[in-house]
């Protein structure tokens, strides 16, 4: 079995970029033995916390960076998401499955993040979001702060 | 026969029109522009249009491709038409159960299906 990875990858706010973000740290789990649906999970998870670093933490300046920190071992995969906006606060999205929020093409993506990921939280500023998937292969994994 | 971009192929059986997204990756916005504007000269062809939406190309698809499905129901229903989905792998699936779109789309296995729904 691979030794677990641990890598910092600086991106734009670009989305081809963040493709190929996601696409490396996919690589990077299914190395380690994550199944398909594991897999699925996680590129969906990213896609999702990427596109709002990109979209709504950075507004789509070119000029501003995403920071990605990932540790992938055996047992879990902790991905820090970090972009160069001020913030927002999470608990103050609306839910997307209210009936009357059902036809909004918009605001699904972190609810998203939470059905596919064991854990998904932001710093105080709600500039970093830290999502984690556990193995369930395996006997070790936990969702204690690996970090 | 019209062209509606790279994106989609389109087909017809009677009255009903059938588009297949023909990208396995539905994720970022420039593709979803790319497949909603190409959705969007299907739907001005003809009022009260009968759309089939097959996915069985797709494997992943993002909360903004759901975004796009929804400004496309809304644009088939204010031209009087019907919209329906079919092709969906379970994965995909899920995602629409998860975000209870599942409600607000008719969702059916395959096209024949889907087809056989308008005639019902």
């Amino acid at each position: 079995m691979p030794s677990d990875t641990y890598q910092e990858i600086e991106i734009s706010s670009s989305f081809s970029q963040a493709r190929q973000a996601e696409q490396t740290i996919v690589t990077a789990a299914e190395n380690h033995g994550y199944v398909e649906s594991d897999l699925f999970a996680l590129q969906l998870s990213l896609e999702e916390a990427l596109s709002n670093a990109i979209r709504h933490g950075n507004r789509q300046d070119s000029q501003k960076i995403i920071n990605i920190r990932y540790h992938v071992s055996q047992e879990r995969i902790d991905i820090y998401v970090a972009d160069e906006g001020t913030g927002f606060d999470p608990t103050n999205v609306p839910d997307p499955t209210a009936d009357e929020n059902l036809e909004n093409p918009h605001g699904r993506g972190i609810m998203l993040m939470r059905a596919y990921m064991n854990l998904v939280e932001y710093n105080q500023e709600g500039n970093v979001v830290h999502i984690v998937k556990l193995n369930p292969k395996s006997t070790k994994s936990s969702c204690k702060n690996h970090e | 026969m019209t062209n509606y971009g790279p994106k989609i192929a389109v087909s017809r059986e009677g009255q009903i029109t059938i588009v297949e997204l023909l990208d396995e990756e539905i994720l970022e916005e420039g593709t979803i522009n790319v497949i909603a504007d190409s959705v969007f000269s299907v739907v001005a062809d003809g009022t009260g249009i009968k759309l089939i939406i097959s996915f069985a190309q797709v494997r992943h698809l993002s909360s903004s491709a759901l975004g796009m499905l929804i400004r496309i129901n809304k644009r088939v229903e204010e031209s009087g038409g019907t919209l329906k989905l079919s092709h969906l792998r379970k994965p995909l699936l899920e995602i629409f159960k998860i975000t209870r779109l599942d409600r607000s789309f008719d969702i059916y296995n395959d096209n024949n299906a889907a087809l056989r729904s308008f005639n019902s």
